[in-house]
């Protein structure tokens, strides 16, 4: 059992978890993810770690009601119990690998769709702490579910927030502001707007339009794929893509991958396979609002 | 002399009524059928049974007992070479081993030696018999990875020398494939599986799940670190494979390995559950093992028509004979020499069918089989909205990749000698080193595993 330490409402439907889990809090590195499972009858259900703090012992997770499980999980209460946490999982972001004097001179775009602003917050906070450039986009539909703007400040050189419909930032969707950033520049971009990478996190239709951008800008880009999953750990392939044609596991394989050679359109269509029983359990749970959302 | 009878029978759930359930489908003997089953072995003085049993279970002294009802003796003998008996009893392929090698099969019928282990194993459950006393702590510690059949074993062994034994196990429930991949109408989880954990248990055994050794923690930190004077490894072969056809990733292809686990896991198969599962009205079953009969099986209780497409013959199903058995009793189809060539779909990706080629039976292969070759121009289409791939399994090279020095062959197998690894202090066993094998061999290797571990620590 892991007991809820901490417990925050970010937006009406987004909530911030901080979780007692020693393991994990001391091998927990950006880019991985836990399987968090609620309850007794509960789904073993994918989270991206947004931090962790050996000291304190303990992990953090944003997350977004989509339906009945992470519902149970954004329900239960500070000092409640979770019964099972797993991870770290999945590889570690990329640039873990690279010595930390070449990350000086790295210049990072990250894109965050929504709620991928978690999994892109220990990224930044990685890079930025060893010195390297990094830019941060934040998109969403309106200026209700734009979540951790100011943390993410403190981690990052230039901030840029865009909403659908205008109500925060600039209007537009993430990959106009991309390609402005790299196109020209920005006032407040010392760095020139000209990047070595780039890394894109949130919803599988936002990770394909940001893929085909950065292509036609000749920008490397990493995405990371919320597939379906059911262990985590490289059982099931139930999380599998294809990427560059062959077939990847994303629990093991990923969950950050090329962002150029995934199938994305497979990828997606993959996510709709319970679409029924998912909205039927929906129903059940008084979560019908959820069911006209994309 | 005794006189001469007939195998005495199993009762078993009616086939119509089990395949809409999940119940187990043998009752097993009771205490009057075993005996008289028990009292048609020979009790032979150069016993073929055991020179078949992959751990030497004394089978003649232990089925005498059970003739002479002398049930807590019976399980006596068979737990000084097994200790997972009514989990073996189940689920073994007895008519390849012990069964298979009995005298009385040559002109008759074997003694049915695996439902006699079972009724003994069963028996001694419901008594409360226990397996042996609390031994005192020597203050040596030992970790074991993975909660399968082999990590249960070794470390089973373990705490009755006195060892201080912690089992790490990357799911939320520990038994490896008894508990996620076999299912409950053949091995009960609550009466069988978790019983034989809480015998572990109660010898003082520490079971820490959602532990990803490799990734929570490396073995390296658990013998630096955490103080374990030596690791056994029994990860299993838990990765599933594909076909690598056209349309494996359609909507609607499942690995074996997915289905079973959403069902026995995750519990799919009830309405109390979160965890959904595919409801299809059509399964297609691709293969000829264990895994496939359970899956076929599975899908079959979920409401579904089953196929099964196997590409070689009847006789070279490598699934036990009594689960090939049930399968055909419960109303599965099997479509043998075809090979699947692609899974078809609709135009939005989903299963709609899956095209198979005629195969026909060449030479025998490397394995001894007859390998079967495709009639060419022979394709055909089965109609189907869900196709389920029980190819078998390969093994996840976690462990080795955050293992410095901890040797593997091509495949990912981890090399040992004796169950000791290329590491010092380190030792594996089970379908890690052998490939998807069997319980019991994963067992007994466990146990030669916990045997060498006490001669590592002691000297
Ligand atoms: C590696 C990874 C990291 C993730 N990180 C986060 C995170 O940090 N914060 C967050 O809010 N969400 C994250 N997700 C997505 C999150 O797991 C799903 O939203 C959640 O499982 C939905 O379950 P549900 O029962 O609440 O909703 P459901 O009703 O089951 O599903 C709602 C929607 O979520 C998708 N979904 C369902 N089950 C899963 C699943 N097991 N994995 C992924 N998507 C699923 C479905 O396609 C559906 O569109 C991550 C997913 C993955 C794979
Ligand atoms: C569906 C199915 C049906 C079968 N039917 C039969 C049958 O009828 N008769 C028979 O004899 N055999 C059968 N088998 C084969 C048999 O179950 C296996 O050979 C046996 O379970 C192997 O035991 P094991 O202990 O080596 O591994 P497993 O049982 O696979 O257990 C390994 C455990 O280790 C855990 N693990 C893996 N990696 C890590 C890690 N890095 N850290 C921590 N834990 C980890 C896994 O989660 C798992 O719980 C069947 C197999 C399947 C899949
Ligand atoms: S071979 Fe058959 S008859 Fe002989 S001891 Fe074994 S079980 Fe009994
Ligand atoms: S989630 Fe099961 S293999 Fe990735």
């Amino acid at each position: 059992m892991y007991k809820i330490i901490k417990k925050e409402q970010l937006t009406p439907l987004i909530y911030s978890l901080e979780i007692e889990a020693p393991r994990i809090a001391c091998s927990a590195k950006p880019g991985q993810f836990l399987i968090v499972r609620p309850s007794d009858n509960g789904e073993r259900t994918p989270l991206t770690i947004c931090d962790y703090d050996p000291q304190r012992g303990s992990v953090r997770i944003v997350v977004q009601i989509a339906g009945v499980s992470s519902n149970k999980i954004c329900m239960a209460k500070e000092g409640d119990l979770l019964y099972d946490v797993a991870g770290p999982l999945g590889k570690p972001s990329d640039f873990m690998e690279l010595p930390e004097k070449e990350l000086r001179s790295c210049r990072y775009l990250f894109v965050a769709g929504g709620v991928g602003a978690a999994p892109v917050y220990p990224q930044a906070k990685y890079l930025f702490e060893r010195g390297a450039y990094v830019d941060v986009i934040i998109g969403a539909r309106n200026k209700d579910l734009i979540i951790m703007e100011d943390e993410m400040r403190k981690v990052c050189s230039n901030l840029y927030i865009c909403t659908d419909d205008g109500s925060k930032g600039e209007k537009g969707v993430v990959t106009l502001l991309m390609e402005r950033l790299c196109n020209n520049g920005d006032a407040g971009n010392s760095g020139g707007g000209k990047y070595d990478m780039c890394v894109a996190i949130g919803p599988m239709v936002m990770m394909k339009f940001a893929a085909i951008t950065a292509k036609k800008l000749g920008l490397p880009i990493t995405v990371s794929l919320n597939t379906l999953m059911v262990d985590g750990t490289g059982m099931c392939g139930a999380c599998r893509v294809s990427v560059a044609g062959q077939t990847m596991f994303a629990c093991v394989d990923g969950p950050e991958f090329n962002g150029y050679d995934v199938d994305f359109d497979e990828a997606m269509r993959r996510q709709t396979l319970y679409k029924k029983q998912e909205q039927q359990a929906n129903a059940e749970a008084g979560l019908d609002f959820l069911n006209g959302r994309k | 002399m005794p006189e001469r009878i007939d195998r005495v029978p199993v009762r078993e759930q009616d086939p119509k009524v089990r395949a809409t359930n999940f119940e187990e489908v043998c009752f097993g003997y009771d205490a009057q059928e075993a005996k008289r089953e028990a009292s048609r072995c020979l009790a032979c003085k150069k016993p073929r049974c055991v020179e078949a049993c992959p751990v030497s279970i004394k089978i003649p002294e232990f089925i005498s007992a059970v003739h002479k009802g002398d049930f807590e003796a019976a399980y006596q003998i068979i737990n000084i070479d097994s200790s997972l008996p009514a989990i073996c009893g189940r689920v073994c392929p007895q008519e390849t081993q012990c069964e298979g090698s009995c005298i009385l099969g040559i002109k008759g019928q074997p003694v049915s030696i695996g439902k006699l282990e079972r009724f003994v194993a069963d028996n001694a459950m419901v008594n409360g018999s226990k397996a042996s006393s609390i031994p005192a702590k020597n203050g040596k510690r030992v970790a074991v990875v993975g909660s399968g059949p082999a990590g249960l074993a070794c470390a089973y062994d373990l705490a009755k020398l006195g060892y201080d034994v912690t089992i790490f196990e990357s799911l939320h429930k520990a038994g490896g494939v008894l508990t996620y991949g076999i299912p409950e109408f053949r091995l009960p989880k609550n009466a069988v599986v978790e019983k034989e954990i809480q015998k572990l248990l109660d010898m003082g055994i520490k079971i820490e799940t959602n532990v990803f050794v490799g990734r929570t923690v490396t073995i390296d930190y658990l013998l630096d670190k955490e103080g374990f004077a030596a690791v056994f490894v029994g990860t299993g072969a838990g990765l599933p494979l594909f076909l690598g056809i056209d349309g494996e990733n359609l909507n609607g292809v499942f690995s074996a390995n997915e289905y079973l686990t959403r069902s026995n896991l995750m519990q799919a198969f009830s309405n109390e559950a979160d965890t959904p599962i595919f409801r299809a009205k059509k399964v297609c079953v691709v293969g000829g093992g264990n895994v496939a009969m359970d899956a076929a099986r599975t899908a079959l209780r979920l409401g579904a028509e089953v196929t099964v497409v196997y590409r070689r013959s009847e006789k070279e199903l490598p699934a036990r004979v009594e689960e090939v058995h049930h399968a055909k009793e419960e109303g599965i189809e099997f479509r043998l020499l075809a090979n699947p060539v692609e899974i078809l779909g609709d135009e939005s990706g989903w299963v709609k069918g899956i095209k198979c080629i005629k195969m026909e039976l060449g030479e025998p292969d490397s394995s001894g089989r007859r390998s079967p070759v495709p009639i060419q121009g022979s394709e055909f289409e089965i109609e189907t909205d869900c196709v389920i791939v029980a190819l078998g399994t390969k093994i996840n090279r976690l462990i080795a990749d955050t293992t410095p020095g901890l040797e593997t062959d091509k495949t990912g197998r981890l090399l040992t000698n004796q169950t000791a690894t290329s590491r010092a202090g380190v030792f594996a066993g089970g379908d890690v080193v052998t490939g998807a094998a069997t319980v019991i061999l994963a067992m007994g290797e466990g146990r030669k595993a916990a045997a060498a571990i006490h001669k590592y620590i002691s000297g």
